[in-house]
């Protein structure tokens, strides 16, 4: 069983997502299990909820996942990819509220010494809530 | 009970007599406390047990070393003197290796064994 809750990066752009996904690789460390999405089928700029599903799916621990998304279609197609889960999985996935390469960063750092996923959740909104 | 620190930890002393350990270390990091520092220094201090805080000066004011948003906020210029300060049962281990992660230079960063 994973230990450290999850994170998933869902930007419009794939490019974003994956540069997001280095810092985090980079600055935080392989501990934190990690995964990301951007794009449409089509190629071009979007975010798809089957993507986001298995994003989810890949990033999957049993103390949750915690998901950092750029604007608008990544915000509501999370939360559909999230409505998609079984019951129990569902209670475990959040949709952060923080800009996404800050927010990813700060929430990975957070996850890497063993923090539960409202702790996850809180790092990535603490300087950031309004 | 209640821990007598605030959030902040600007106490001396707590009333259950551990003291508070406070020691300090010269920041030569180029850039200061940036992004990957500052991530080491609140991964380290979440190992411990004990509340852990960073400071420019002895008397503070202190901020949480566990809150990487708050140490990378801080903004800690290179080339000067950081303080941490400690408070519980492993107080000491994570301010010694606090100060040793600073004046090494992040050399051995967050893999360093506790």
């Amino acid at each position: 069983m994973k230990k450290n809750v999850g994170i998933v990066i869902v930007s419009h752009s794939p490019e974003v997502a994956k540069g997001t996904a280095d810092m985090v690789r980079q600055m935080v460390g392989a501990e934190v299990p990690l995964a990301w999405c951007g794009g449409n089928p089509a190629g071009g700029l979007g975010t798809s909820v089957e993507a986001i599903g298995n994003a989810i799916a890949a990033a999957w621990s049993e103390r949750g996942v915690a998901i950092m998304v750029d604007m608008g279609g990544a915000e509501t197609n999370s939360e559909m990819a999230i409505e998609m889960l079984a019951p129990p999985k569902r209670a475990k996935v959040v949709v952060c509220n923080a800009p996404i390469v800050e927010g990813s960063v700060m929430a990975a750092t957070e996850s890497s010494g063993g923090a539960s996923l409202d702790q996850v959740r809180h790092a990535a909104e603490e300087l950031y809530m309004r | 009970m209640k821990n007598p620190l605030d959030d902040r930890g600007n106490a001396s002393l707590s009333g259950n007599g551990s003291a508070r350990v406070v020691a300090s270390a010269f920041l030569s990091h180029e850039g200061g406390l940036h992004a990957r520092p500052a991530i080491k220094v609140s991964q380290f201090a979440k190992r411990f047990q004990s509340r852990v805080w960073l400071g420019l000066s002895e008397e503070g004011p202190w901020i949480d070393a566990k809150s990487v948003a708050r140490v990378i906020a801080m903004k800690a210029p290179s080339r000067i003197r950081l303080f941490f300060a400690a408070e519980g049962d492993d107080a000491s281990d994570a301010v010694d290796g606090l100060v040793e992660m600073v004046a090494s230079d992040f050399r051995n960063g967050s893999t360093r064994a506790r």
